[in-house]
């Protein structure tokens, strides 16, 4: 089962993408504590791509593919024009530096590599394609 | 959406959070904790027994209040979280470095 959601990149359109997940994933069963944790990982990766990539521009649109099949890890895709922010290149920092820095950024790296499985770019049909992986048990396809 | 009411209890500054927390809004958060520290409260209690989501932005916030505030001796505890957006806070170790209570009772008994 593959569902789609397509946003312009305004953080107030962040609520639809979660609820938009929430409601994708609660149609198979996954746990709702797990679902919590994939939704706080995407929310950090399209709030990172609307305001890094496209500076909260609401006419730019990405997209968010979900992809669930039985015995396999749940797969989402960030579909957007090519734009990269590759979070695979920037480093975790360490809790200690920003709580001493008293700095409000720098979480959500931490944050999505604790979360998902498997975090790869690759380019297809001329977009660049986030793919992030999970595996979670008892999610029916 | 985020919306947060204030009270005052006993000397401490009670904020509670109603709704989510995203990147969004966290700006919201941030300004009324910076309001409440200058209007000179050095106890903050922050009643999370209404916000339904936090992410990274609004963990944050708080974040970049601990050192300020060990700085200060300023005191945030909060209070009333539902089991979700205490995994958040869990995940990334900020439950270790915040002051974090059951509910408002317990959070007032921390407050030294």
């Amino acid at each position: 089962m593959i569902y789609k959601q397509k946003v312009g990149c305004k953080l107030e359109n962040l609520k639809t993408l979660r609820d938009f997940i929430r409601e994708s994933l609660g149609r198979h069963g996954v746990h709702e504590l797990h679902i919590s944790e994939i939704v706080l990982a995407l929310d950090e990766m399209c709030s990172n791509l609307m305001i890094h990539a496209h500076h909260c521009n609401p006419l730019d649109l990405f997209e968010l593919h979900i992809t669930v099949e039985n015995g396999k890890p749940i797969v989402f895709e960030i579909i957007d024009d090519g734009t990269v922010f590759d979070i695979n290149k920037f480093d975790e920092p360490a809790l200690g530096n920003l709580v001493h820095d008293k700095r409000k950024g720098g979480l959500g790296i931490r944050l999505v590599k604790s979360i998902m499985d498997k975090i790869e770019y690759i380019q297809r049909d001329g977009a660049t394609v986030c793919r992030l992986e999970k595996l979670v048990r008892k999610a029916v396809a | 959406m985020i919306h947060i009411k204030r009270l005052q209890e006993d000397g401490a500054d009670v904020m509670a959070l109603v709704g989510e927390i995203d990147a969004s809004s966290s700006i919201d958060l941030d300004l009324a904790i910076a309001k409440s520290v200058g209007e000179g409260f050095t106890k903050l209690l922050i009643d999370c027994s209404a916000l339904e989501y936090i992410s990274s932005a609004g963990l944050g916030v708080f974040m970049s209040y601990i050192e300020e505030f060990r700085e200060k001796s300023i005191q945030m505890v909060l209070f009333g979280m539902n089991e979700k957006v205490a995994n958040t806070f869990q995940i990334l170790g900020l439950n270790e470095l915040l002051k974090i209570a059951a509910d408002k009772a317990e959070a007032k008994k921390m407050l030294a």
